[in-house]
């Protein structure tokens, strides 16, 4: 290709991928997340996108960009920021802002994209799942009419089911129901054998040696999330320990150690994540360096641990549960979408 | 051994899948929000032209495909090999019939053609989207059938077999579309 010709491919994308109805479901969804948790006097706030540090989770990395000579991050989410408001008031917070992860790029990822997460003080998990439930109903029984174009159908026949179905369902339960495997108990042999006998594909690379749960999170993709309901909400809690994250670790009541970690999906799509909190200064740490050690051993840089956030749980952050939720994802649910730039006005070739 | 990771991944990328040099046309990350990525790919093998999907976990390395791809000029063929050169450089390549494949049809000389190299030996020709050639032989077509669409078989200066309108008579130039193999138009 010459430079004209380059020049004229790219002159050819200035207009928006998604249409303008979807722009308007987006403004409506947006509108109406805002009345909702005022209504509920949660409030607003407004963290910095532009952090000093960068993240620990072995599998997410964190867009560096300079400061005039100093390294700083685009935030992956705005979750330690939001924690230290917590730590500080003892109030419940929301916030909708942009994220930003590296090496995310696909038909449901994009670089750069949208993100509700709120805090609620003295709410368990369940709680919480039930008041996103209520949100999701909200958002549901908001949409206009049948907008123009491919939406239509979809969008009608979603509008339809007022009484959109939500299940609820333990990590356990989902992965036993589909592979007959106890995930708490799991090992990375047993899900490939598992995998060889069943025809599940096995990806170049994932073997016997890999951790267990690079394995369950394949074999969730794969096998679990497929046969959720296909038009309905599906709710997964208490993950295994070892994909705690920032949850609070707790006995499921049959003596098994889970994390207190949730996941809301539509179909197969992933739509939020969410944690009754932990709010342990001295575990929070000692998980982020371990987070660290995993780093190093997949080859990965190490991530700074940010220390003000460790700060704010050392000063105590209140019982709370969060929840963050993808909500282009969740516009693709509102309008039928099944591609992520469909509800994105510039995806990232286009930005 | 050059390697690619996955991060790397793009489409038109060219890597070694089942031995084989295959180009990449879709590259999708898939990955729950806090868990191991995986890269879903759709890659074309360019010595068979078959699409082949594979999925890889994310950071793994593949063998890169040394592939080259170049404008040649067609020169001529000695019956075994088909002959095409470097217009800056001069320099020349021989290219098989497993290489030259359907291209052999449209193939007169002087057609500026893009060659695909692995390892330095000839993989592929793509020919100019059209070639203009002429009919070497066709039946006259009857006088007064205006029956729309009708047409009739014409052969042309390199032996190529092509249905054309009835009005066509030998000695006509005829725009051909490489791609179906079809006749467009006189030239």
């Amino acid at each position: 290709m010459t430079n004209d010709q380059r020049q004229e491919a790219v002159s050819a994308t200035w207009q928006a991928v998604a249409s303008k109805e979807v722009m308007v479901q987006r403004a409506l969804m947006l509108k109406n997340i805002r009345a909702f948790f005022d209504a509920r006097d949660v409030l607003e706030v407004d963290t910095p996108l532009l952090s000093h540090c960068s993240i620990t989770d072995p599998h997410l990395d964190s867009l560096p960009v300079r400061f005039r000579e100093q390294h700083c991050y685009l935030n992956t989410s705005p979750e330690y920021a939001m924690k230290r408001l917590l730590a500080g008031w003892h109030h419940p917070v929301y916030q909708v802002c942009k994220a930003f992860r590296d090496d995310e790029l696909g038909l449901l990822h994009n670089p750069e994209f949208t993100m509700l997460e709120w805090y609620r003080p003295g709410f368990d998990m369940r709680q919480l799942m039930q008041e996103m439930e209520a949100l999701i109903r909200v958002l549901l029984s908001a949409l206009t009419g049948a907008a123009p174009g491919e939406s239509a159908t979809k969008t009608s026949s979603v509008k339809e089911q007022t009484e959109a179905r939500f299940e609820y369902l333990s990590y356990r339960q989902a992965f036993i129901e589909q592979t007959n495997i106890d995930p708490h108990q799991a090992t990375s042999q047993q899900c490939l054998r598992f995998a060889q006998q069943n025809n599940v594909e096995i990806p170049q690379g994932l073997t016997a040696d890999d951790a267990v749960d690079d394995w369950l999170d394949w074999l969730l993709m794969q096998v679990v999330q497929a046969a959720f309901c296909k038009d309905g909400f599906t709710f997964i809690y208490d993950y295994p320990a070892s994909q705690c994250a920032l949850a609070s670790i707790e006995d499921d009541g049959t003596g098994v150690a889970v994390a207190k970690r949730f996941e809301l999906f539509y179909g197969e799509l992933e739509l939020a994540n969410g944690f009754f909190e932990l709010t342990d200064a001295a575990e929070q740490l000692r998980r982020f360096q371990q987070d660290n050690v995993q780093r190093q051993q997949t080859g990965k840089i190490v991530g700074d641990i940010d220390q003000r956030f460790i700060a704010a749980l050392c000063h105590g952050l209140p019982a709370c549960s969060g929840v963050a939720v993808g909500l282009d994802r969740l516009l693709m649910v509102l309008t039928g979408k099944v591609r992520i730039e469909q509800v994105l006005s510039f995806p990232w070739h286009r930005a | 051994m050059a390697t690619y990771s996955t991060n790397q991944f793009k489409n038109g990328l060219k890597i070694i899948i089942d031995n084989d040099p295959c180009s990449i046309t879709e590259n999708n990350v898939v990955k729950p929000g806090k868990g191991q990525a995986f890269n879903k790919i759709k890659a074309k093998n360019l010595r068979t032209g078959r699409v082949v999907e594979r999925t890889f976990k994310s950071t793994e390395s593949v063998e890169a495909a040394d592939v080259d791809e170049m404008n040649v000029e067609y020169l001529y063929s000695d019956g075994e090999q088909w002959h095409f050169m470097e217009p800056t450089t001069f320099d020349q390549h021989a290219a098989d019939a497993v290489a030259v494949g359907d291209a052999v049809k449209w193939l007169k000389g002087q057609e500026v053609c893009v060659l695909t190299l692995w390892n330095s030996t000839p993989l592929s020709i793509t020919l100019p989207n059209f070639v203009e050639l002429a009919v070497a032989q066709t039946d006259p077509g009857l006088k007064g059938d205006t029956a729309q669409g009708a047409t009739k078989p014409a052969t042309l200066e390199t032996g190529a077999e092509v249905k054309v309108p009835l009005f066509i008579d030998e000695g006509d130039i005829l725009k051909i579309d490489t791609r179906t193999g079809e006749y467009v138009s006189r030239a």
